[in-house]
């Protein structure tokens, strides 16, 4: 072997099953090089729910993604807005399949277009909140003692205001628009993160391997950086996948209390429903049909995130 | 040891029949990867008042059996095949009533961790009154009284006032007493001990052994011992079951196992067990056969009294103490200050190995810490080649971290879990800038090579090595920059006896070629007998006695080292060298 050295950095899933060696090795292992990642994935695939989850979220991405080529019409179309009547709207026909709305938009179109807004602050607002809160809670896990106090109590001060509270005001004060919601979701979930991280990364810093990298040298950031920051990342990323599912039920709540800004005939979720609101006597549907995009939608990321938590317990990790 | 005698003198034919019959059981677990046998095969008698103790290394199948015993398997486990009588009657395919009309009556437990067994919540007296009242033994004030009754018999003083504790307020040692008091509680004919001291300090363990010895013997219970112990098993049962992967390999009277073990594994098992090695050496000092001990390359070189010579010491600790703030108590108050370490002074002669034996809480880890330069001692200095390091310095710093490197206890968590074996040795290598990528491999596998590994381990993560490979990849870690000390803090106490003898082959064996000084620091005396050249014995923060280890294990001159050399099992065991 050491006549020809392997790269620096071995590649590390492309490794045939070696012999299991040593003398005190047990039965040898048939998934070799596998990264704890990795592991997890395999776990997931097997578990139904995750099966479930992964489906609804992939669809709900196709969705938004395709949205131009799928909707039958464009976003802010108002293609029957002949037919309504102030006493009827339109159902179900084989020209609109789920019917008009109020302003004579076809309502699968308003879905579909609806989706990839609910996409586009769901994962923006999140990845506002996760750089956020690993930022703040790299802060405090990494330096400890006095900077851990002044940012914890920071995070707790923000964690007692109501988040819905927090993000009207946020969306108050920084205007009616789309980019206000997704500023005003990210900076919520701030707090959440930063305190997740700093715990996991409390417990992983009592750890020997940490202990063995200071004693070899290792200055404090290398330490942190490349030992007790990756292994502190799991729950952060869990809970990640959970936040989107809020998000985009927070989305759809800060819409539907017209914080969205924009035209009325907008595709938007939370949007839809507030306009239904007049509608519920006649047109039940206008509620219900983006409420049930909305609810498996998060149902959705929710299976996920918690099949991912599952898949990367550490007790299931020890048992294998 | 009675139990021992009767088995020995008494032909074994012409006995009652069996209390517990157990005919080739075999137990299969259903599992991801499809259905796993984890025991198969497995026969033996246990007559009534008899203590048979099972063997194994973990993964063996022994806690298994006992699971199956007591029809406590876990939900996807089953018993697939053999039987498993009592009195008489069979336990298996019992309906869950019928079964726990045994349990306590018939069948009791001593489970295996004292801390996590008892309810925190409950007072220990609640926790025995309920077993009282649930088995029907005795009901309100009576099962009180017998409730402060047993927890007397069981060795805990004042237990009258004692009864109203919760577990937390307990040791360790009087947890697992209490457990002993709830698993008689009811007058089992049958007691299984699943590893009931293992998580005790050793003078503790022979403590509660004692206790539960006498009780069981007083009220002719058979018991179950369920062990990875081979000298403690031999100790204290009179037939010994010898477990290796799901298979019972070997069984028969304790002495005649020990003396004229047929089967290869319980050889091994012999061979690496410390307590009998280190009884071993004993005999062999007694009758002069020194030569026939085996092992005897982990030996302390006893001839070399040229420690005295004039070379200075490669390490030389001195008056190291160490204070640990008490928590804060109220807005202003404080518990009072814990000292960990007290005046502690040693010297590391280089090429040597100084040991540390001390029980848990003794403060031998601090020590172990302040001379890592992770944590910083109260007062007190830590010399390497007369030279004080300032921490302060980043140079020096980095030039002591080169020079002394620590193995830790626990093989699960000293490795990150996120790199691999080859990212894991290079990193110190990369870290201190250590050639290319080239040569920093090829040092890489050569240390591989040293801890006997084979290459291909470089790839894989630590959840894909057992216990101990991960010692292995930890030991070439640290040996990565060439240090001249090795501290290894527990360093094999986590690992089952066979893979803890072959580390300390492989740390003897490195410390030959790289003339390595090693600190070790260990709670089992055993083992330490075995590697140690130089021997410092630990109480409450202070170093009681030190000296050489022969010295020191033979005449011992502090009551607290005669104590915990007592407490070593298998001390009383006539053994053939």
């Amino acid at each position: 072997m050491t006549a020809t050295p392997p790269p620096a950095e071995p590649v590390v899933d492309a490794a045939p099953p070696p012999e299991p060696g040593g003398s005190d090795t047990r039965p040898g292992s048939k998934r070799d090089g596998q990264s704890l990642w990795r592991q997890a994935f395999r776990r997931m695939r097997t578990s139904p729910i995750a099966i479930l989850g992964a489906v609804i979220v992939l669809a709900f991405v196709l969705v938004a993604l395709l949205a131009p080529w799928l909707a039958p019409y464009p976003a802010q179309a108002t293609p029957g807005r002949d037919l309504i009547r102030p006493t009827m709207i339109p159902g179900p026909s084989a020209e609109f399949p789920l019917g008009l709305d109020r302003f004579g938009s076809d309502v699968l179109s308003q879905l579909i277009w609806g989706a990839r807004a609910s996409l586009v602050i769901g994962v923006v607002s999140t990845l506002l909140g996760l750089a956020g809160g690993v930022a703040v809670g790299l802060l405090a896990g990494a330096f400890g003692g006095w900077v851990d106090t002044a940012v914890m109590r920071f995070v707790d001060l923000m964690l007692a205001i109501p988040s819905l509270l927090l993000a009207v005001s946020i969306a108050a004060i920084a205007g009616q628009n789309n980019t206000s919601i997704i500023i005003a979701i990210g900076v919520v979930q701030i707090p959440i993160f930063a305190r997740l991280l700093r715990g996991s990364m409390l417990a992983q810093r009592k750890e020997d391997y940490v202990l063995a990298a200071r004693s070899l040298g290792l200055t404090r950031g290398t330490v942190t950086m490349s030992h007790v920051l990756p292994n502190s990342l799991g729950p952060v990323i869990v809970q990640a996948t959970l936040v989107l599912a809020t998000a985009v039920i927070e989305a759809a709540a800060l819409s539907f209390l017209g914080l969205g800004g924009g035209r009325p005939t907008e595709a938007e979720w939370g949007r839809m429903l507030t306009g239904a609101q007049a509608e519920l006597s006649i047109a039940p549907r206008l509620a219900l049909l983006p409420g049930l995009c909305i609810s498996i939608t998060a149902l959705g990321f929710t299976l996920l995130g918690e099949s991912l938590r599952e898949a990367l317990d550490p007790r299931m990790r020890r048992r294998r | 040891m009675s139990a021992q005698d009767d088995a020995v003198t008494t032909p074994r034919d012409d006995e009652a029949p069996a209390l517990l019959q157990v005919r080739d059981l075999e137990v299969t677990f259903t599992t991801d990867a499809g259905p796993v046998v984890a025991v198969s095969g497995v026969s033996f008698d246990v007559r009534a008042g008899q203590t048979v103790a099972i063997v194994g290394e973990s993964g063996s199948g022994k806690s298994t059996v006992a699971a199956a015993v007591l029809g406590l398997l876990p939900r996807n486990g089953r018993v697939t095949a053999g039987s498993v009588t009592l009195d008489g009657q069979s336990l298996l395919g019992l309906s869950q009533r019928r079964l726990q009309r045994l349990r306590g009556r018939v069948l009791g437990l001593v489970p295996q961790d004292p801390m996590t067994n008892l309810n925190p919540t409950a007072t220990i007296g609640r926790q025995l009154v309920e077993t009282l009242e649930d088995t029907g033994t005795a009901s309100g004030k009576e099962a009180r009284d017998r409730a402060v009754e047993l927890l007397t018999e069981a060795g805990i003083g004042q237990a009258e006032e004692r009864i109203a504790a919760y577990p937390h307020q307990f040791s360790g040692g009087m947890r697992q007493r209490a457990l002993i008091a709830i698993g008689l509680s009811a007058s089992p004919e049958l007691l299984v001990a699943d590893e009931p001291t293992s998580a005790l300090d050793v003078t503790v363990q022979q403590v509660v052994l004692d206790r539960m010895e006498q009780l069981t013997a007083a009220r002719g219970t058979a018991v179950m011992l369920i062990t990875h112990d081979l000298g403690l098993a031999a100790d204290r049962a009179s037939d010994v079951l010898v477990m290796y992967r799901g298979e019972l390999v070997e069984s028969g009277p304790a002495l005649t196992l020990l003396r004229e073990p047929t089967h290869e594994y319980t050889k091994r098992l012999l061979a690496a067990a410390p307590s009998l090695a280190s009884r071993r050496i004993e005999i062999a000092k007694q009758t002069g056969a020194e030569d026939a001990v085996e092992g005897d390359d982990l030996l302390a070189r006893t001839d070399g009294h040229e420690t005295g010579t004039d070379e200075p010491p490669l390490i030389r600790v001195e008056n190291l103490r160490k204070v640990f703030p008490g928590a804060r108590r109220g807005l202003f108050g404080r518990e009072p200050d814990v000292v960990a370490v007290d005046d502690v002074s040693f010297d590391m002669p280089r090429g040597r190995t100084v040991a540390i034996v001390g029980e848990s809480g003794s403060g031998k880890s601090t020590v172990a810490r302040m001379l890592l330069h992770l944590l910083e001692p109260t007062s007190g200095r830590v010399l390497l080649e007369g030279q004080e390091v300032d921490a302060r310095r980043q140079a020096d710093e980095i030039a002591f971290r080169r020079r002394v490197q620590p193995v830790f206890q626990d093989p699960y968590s000293s490795l990150d879990p996120l790199f691999t074996v080859f990212r894991t040795i290079e990193e110190p290598l990369r870290a201190h800038g250590y050639g290319d990528a080239r040569t920093r491999s090829q040092r890489v596998y050569e240390l591989l090579d040293q801890v006997a590994l084979p290459a291909a381990m470089a790839r894989r993560y630590p959840a894909e090595l057992s216990g101990g490979q991960r010692q292995r990849v930890a030991i070439a870690r640290a040996l990565a920059l060439q240090p001249d000390v090795v501290v290894c803090d527990e360093a094999v106490s986590a690992l089952d006896v066979i893979v803890q003898s072959q580390i300390l082959h492989l740390l003897a064996d490195l410390q030959e070629r790289l003339g390595l000084t090693y600190l070790f620091i260990s709670h089992d005396l055993a083992v330490v007998r075995q590697i140690a050249d130089h021997t410092c014995v630990m109480e409450k923060g202070r170093i009681v006695e030190q000296g050489p280890t022969d010295v020191v294990f033979d005449s011992p001159e502090e009551p607290y080292t005669q104590r915990l050399l007592a407490a070593i099992p298998g001390r009383s065991l006539e053994l053939s060298l």
